[in-house]
C-alpha cells in the first residue's frame, strides 16, 4: 500500500466519521426544538438517543484526523508546507474550532438532564446552536483547504507565490458550492447511518414498545436522510456548473472524460438509495387504515423510479469490438445511445425525486382526513401540481435534446425549479389542508422484517457513493496537488482505474462499517446495568 | 443471529458494488508525457505530426475542440474559408487585423492559442460574458504548458491542416536547447531550499545588493530600504520589482523573473529574512 492509498483510506475514514458528528447534532437540534414546541417527550429521548450514537463517533473521528494529519505530512511534506503558508494563521483558527466544538459537544450532551424543561431547555437548544455553528465553521474551513487544491486563489497563477490573503485563497470559486454540497449531503448520511441504528434495535426488539419506538426512529431518520437527499442532486449541478466554469478542461474530464463511467457507478448506487428509501415508505403505508388504499398507486410510483434508474444508467459510448461495432452501426445505440445523454439522465433523476417526494406524501396524508371544505379542490391542486410539473419536466428534456452541448446543463435549471416547486407548493397546499384534519391512529412497530433491511441497504450505499465521489473530485486535478500550480510528480500521479478505486472503496466501507458497528455496540453497552450478584442482568 | 444477517445482507450489497466497478472498462490515467523529441533534426513534415500529436495528446485540444460543440471542431471545420473570415470580422481586433496571407493566419493562431479571449467566436465565449471572454486556457500556461517550439508545431499543424503554407520557423539548435531547460512547474520531488541564505546564495542577490558583507551597491541597501516597508510590500518588490523603484535607482535593472525561480515557501523565507535584516535582527 503506497504513501497515496493511506492518505486515502484515513482522509475517507477521517471525512465519514466527520460528516457523521457533524451532521448528527444538527437535525437532533431541530428535534429536540419539534419536542419543545409540540410539548411531546418522545422527541426529546429520540434526540438524545441519535446524540449518544454520535458522541462515541466523535473520539474516532479525532482519531482519524490525527492519523490523516501525520499521513499527510509524512509522504506529502511539500504539500503540506506550501498549503500552510497560503492558510497561514487559519490552521491554528481550525484547532481553536476543534477545541471549541469537543468542548460544546460534551456540554451540549451531558447537560441533556440538567437543561431539559422550562427556561433551562433553551439555555440547551441555545448550546446546540453554539455547537451547530462552531461545527459548521470547522467544516467550512477543512473545504476551503479541499478546494482551494483544485481552484487555487490568491497565490500567483505562474509561480504559486501567496499574493493574496487568508481570506482570498479561503473563497476560492468552488469553496461554496462544495460548503453546500457537503452540508446537504452529511445531513443525508447521518441520517442514513442512525436510520441502521433504529433498523438494527428494531429487529432485536424484546418487545411491542421498544419495536415501536425503534419503529418511529427509524422512519425519522429515513425522513432526516431523503431530506437531505432530495436537493442534493441540485447541489451537485452547480458544483459541476462551478467547475466548469472555472475550468472546462477540469469540468470535461470529470463528466465526459477519463472519470464519465464513474457516474455510471454514481448512478446505480443513487438509483439503490433511492429504491431503498421508496421501498421502506412503501412498506410503512402498512401503519395506517387508510394507507391501504393508497398501495395500488405505489406500483406507478415504482415503474417511473425503476425506468428512471434503467436510463440513468444507460451509457451513452460504449466500448465495443470493431465487429459489435459494424453490427451496432456504430459505438452508440440507435434506441438506447440517446438515454445516455444529459438531457435523458436529468429527465429521470427529477422524475425520480418527484416520485420518491410522492412516496412521502402519500405516506403522510395516509394517516390525515382533510376536513376543510376545499378538500376536493386541494387534492385537485395537487394532481395539477404534480402533471404540469412532469410535462414540463419532460418538456424541457426533451429541449435539451435539441439545442447546442453548451446549453444542455443549462436545460435542467427550469427541470431542477420545477421539482422544488412542486415539492414546495404541495407541502403548503398540504398544511392548509391538514389544518383541524382527522387524524388516525400509526401503529409504529408494525412494519415486516424486510423493510428494515432498506435502512441497511442506505448507509451503505451512502458510504460507498461519498467514497466514490472523494475519488472523482480528487481525480479531476489530475497530476497535480494543487490544480495549475504544483505537480505530483511521484510514480503515484496516475489516476487509478475504476476497478482499483473501487476496491478501496469498499475497503474504506468496511473499515467504516466496522467502527458504526463497534459505535452502535458501545452506545447499547452504555444502556445495560450488571444486576446485583446473583440476579438478572437488566436494562 | 440478526447481526450475522445483518453482517452478510450488508457485505453482499458492498460486493455488488465492487463487482460493478470492476467489470466497468478499465482506463488507467496516467500523467501526460512529454515527447521526447530531437527539435533540432525536425523539418517541416516532421513538424507538422508533432503539432499533430500535440493537438491529440499534450495539447488536450480535442478535450473541447470535436463534435460535441463547446468548441469549433477545428478537425471538421472548412478552415481555409473559416480563420480569413476571422481575421476580417468586424469585431476582431487583434494583432492580425487588416492582414492577409499565411503569415496573419499564423499570427491569428498564435494568438489565439496565447491570448484566446483577444477573440471569442459567437456563442463559444464563457457564460454570462457576452462572448468577450474565452473558456479556453492559454496553452503556454499550466495546465497545459506547451514550449514555444510546441506551440510553433501546433500552429504549423493547423495550417497546414487548413491547406495554407506553413510558416512557422522550425525550431533551431538554439531553440531545442531552450526547451530542454525549460523550467518544469514546482513539483513534490523538486525540493525548495529551506533557508533564506541558500536562497540568496542561489539567485545572486549580494551581486546587486549589499548582503553577507559583499559590499555591492547597484541595488539599494536593503537593511535601510526594508524598514520602511510591509510584508505585503516587499512580496510585491520581488514579483514585480519595476512596480515601485527607490530614489536614486532605474528600472528594467533588477530581473522580474525572480519570484519565477523560486518555490512560494522560497519567497516567504526571502520575505522573511529582509524583514529581520530590516529589524536588525538578522547578519546583512
Amino acid at each position: 500500500m503506497g504513501g497515496r492509498t493511506f492518505v486515502w483510506v484515513f482522509a475517507q475514514m477521517h471525512l465519514f466519521l466527520a460528516a457523521f458528528v457533524l451532521a448528527v447534532p444538527l437535525f437532533v437540534l431541530i428535534i429536540e426544538l419539534l419536542g419543545v414546541l409540540t410539548k411531546d417527550p418522545r422527541y426529546d429521548v429520540m434526540a438524545h438517543e441519535f446524540m449518544k450514537i454520535s458522541m462515541a463517533a466523535y473520539s474516532f473521528t479525532a482519531l482519524t484526523g490525527g492519523a490523516l494529519a501525520i499521513a499527510l505530512f509524512l509522504f506529502y511534506p511539500v504539500v503540506m508546507g506550501y498549503l500552510m503558508q497560503v492558510f497561514r494563521g487559519q490552521t491554528l483558527i481550525y484547532a481553536a474550532l476543534f477545541v471549541m466544538e469537543s468542548l460544546f459537544l460534551y456540554i451540549y450532551y451531558y447537560s441533556w438532564g440538567v437543561l431539559r424543561y422550562g427556561n433551562r431547555k433553551w439555555v440547551h437548544l441555545s448550546i446546540g446552536l453554539v455547537l451547530n455553528a462552531v461545527g459548521l465553521t470547522l467544516m467550512f474551513v477543512a473545504n476551503a483547504w479541499a478546494t482551494f487544491m483544485m481552484s487555487p486563489s490568491g497565490v500567483d497563477p505562474s509561480t504559486g507565490a501567496v499574493i493574496g490573503t487568508v481570506w482570498e485563497a479561503t473563497r476560492n470559486p468552488l469553496w461554496n458550492p462544495l460548503n453546500l454540497h457537503r452540508f446537504l449531503a452529511n445531513i443525508a448520511y447521518g441520517g442514513a447511518i442512525v436510520g441502521a441504528y433504529a433498523a438494527y434495535r428494531f429487529l432485536s426488539a424484546k418487545n411491542a414498545a421498544e419495536r415501536a419506538h425503534y419503529d418511529w426512529m427509524g422512519y425519522t431518520s429515513n425522513f432526516i436522510a431523503v431530506c437531505g437527499f432530495l436537493p442534493l442532486p441540485f447541489a451537485g449541478y452547480w458544483l459541476m456548473a462551478e467547475i466548469y466554469a472555472y475550468s472546462q478542461q477540469m469540468g470535461i474530464t470529470a463528466m465526459g472524460g477519463i472519470l464519465a463511467w464513474l457516474f455510471i457507478i454514481q448512478a446505480v448506487l443513487i438509483g439503490t438509495i433511492i429504491l431503498a428509501a421508496n421501498y421502506y415508505l412503501w412498506c410503512g403505508l402498512g401503519r395506517t387504515r387508510k394507507g391501504a388504499t393508497y398501495a395500488p398507486y405505489v406500483k406507478y410510483i415504482a415503474v417511473v423510479i425503476v425506468g428512471g434508474f434503467l436510463v440513468w444508467v444507460t451509457p451513452h459510448t460504449l466500448i465495443l469490438t470493431p465487429q459489435e461495432i459494424r453490427l451496432l452501426g456504430g459505438t452508440n445505440h440507435g434506441f438506447l445511445g440517446p438515454l445516455g445523454i444529459m438531457p435523458a439522465k436529468n429527465m429521470a433523476v427529477n422524475l425520480m425525486l418527484v416520485a420518491t417526494f410522492l412516496s412521502f406524501q402519500l405516506f403522510n396524508r395516509s394517516s390525515r382526513e382533510p376536513t376543510v371544505s376545499w378538500a376536493r379542490t386541494g387534492n385537485l391542486l395537487i394532481v395539477a401540481l404534480y402533471v404540469v410539473g412532469v410535462l414540463n419536466i419532460v418538456g424541457a428534456g426533451i429541449y435539451g435534446y435539441i439545442t447546442p452541448t453548451v446549453y444542455k446543463v443549462g436545460a435542467s435549471v427550469p427541470q431542477v425549479a420545477t421539482t422544488i416547486s412542486i415539492i414546495i407548493f404541495a407541502l403548503i397546499i398540504d398544511g392548509f389542508m391538514s389544518r383541524g384534519a382527522k387524524r388516525s391512529k400509526v401503529h409504529w412497530g408494525r412494519m415486516s422484517t424486510r423493510s428494515q433491511y432498506a435502512l441497511f441497504v442506505l448507509p451503505i450505499a451512502f458510504t460507498w457513493l461519498m467514497g466514490l465521489m472523494g475519488y472523482i473530485r480528487s481525480s479531476v486535478r489530475t497530476h497535480w496537488h494543487v490544480y495549475t500550480i504544483m505537480k505530483d510528480t511521484s510514480p503515484e500521479a496516475y489516476i487509478p482505474t475504476i476497478g482499483q478505486a473501487g476496491n478501496v472503496i469498499t475497503m474504506i466501507t468496511l473499515i467504516f462499517m466496522g467502527v458504526i458497528v463497534f459505535v452502535f455496540w458501545l452506545s447499547q453497552m452504555g444502556e445495560i446495568k450488571q444486576a446485583k450478584p446473583g440476579g438478572k442482568i437488566s436494562k | 443471529m440478526t447481526l450475522l444477517r445483518i453482517t452478510v445482507f450488508s457485505l453482499a450489497i458492498m460486493f455488488a458494488f465492487t463487482i460493478f466497478a470492476n467489470i466497468l472498462p478499465q482506463v488507467q490515467s496516467d500523467p501526460p508525457q512529454t515527447e521526447e523529441i530531437d527539435e533540432s533534426s525536425l523539418d517541416v513534415a516532421g513538424q507538422i505530426a508533432w503539432g499533430r500529436r500535440l493537438f491529440e495528446g499534450q495539447g488536450t485540444c480535442t478535450l473541447c475542440h470535436n463534435n460535441l460543440g463547446r468548441a469549433p471542431d477545428l478537425l471538421e471545420l472548412d478552415l481555409a474559408a473559416t480563420l480569413p473570415e476571422r481575421i476580417a470580422d468586424q469585431r476582431y481586433a487583434g494583432a492580425a487585423a487588416g492582414l492577409s496571407g499565411a503569415a496573419a493566419i499564423e499570427i491569428y493562431l498564435r494568438e489565439s492559442m496565447i491570448d484566446p479571449s483577444a477573440f471569442v467566436v459567437d456563442g463559444f465565449g464563457k457564460k454570462g460574458t457576452n462572448d468577450t471572454e474565452s473558456p479556453m486556457p492559454r496553452v503556454d500556461a499550466a495546465p497545459i504548458s506547451l514550449s514555444a517550439t510546441e506551440t510553433d508545431a501546433l500552429i504549423g499543424f493547423l495550417q497546414d491542416l487548413a491547406g495554407f503554407e506553413v510558416t512557422v520557423a522550425l525550431p533551431s539548435a538554439a531553440d531545442a536547447v531552450e526547451s530542454a531547460n525549460v523550467e518544469e512547474t514546482p513539483s513534490e520531488d523538486v525540493w525548495p531550499l529551506t533557508s533564506a541564505e541558500d536562497i540568496i546564495a542561489n539567485l545572486g542577490c549580494a551581486g546587486c545588493h549589499d548582503l553577507f558583507g559583499s559590499g555591492a551597491d547597484i541595488g539599494p541597501d536593503l537593511a535601510e530600504t526594508v524598514q520602511q516597508m510591509q510584508r505585503h510590500q516587499l512580496r510585491a518588490a520581488i514579483i514585480d520589482p519595476n512596480a515601485e523603484i527607490a530614489d536614486g535607482y532605474e528600472a528594467d535593472f533588477m530581473p522580474p523573473d525572480y519570484a519565477e525561480q523560486m518555490w512560494a515557501s522560497e519567497l516567504e523565507l526571502v520575505v522573511d529574512y529582509l524583514i529581520a535584516l530590516g529589524a536588525g535582527e538578522a547578519v546583512q
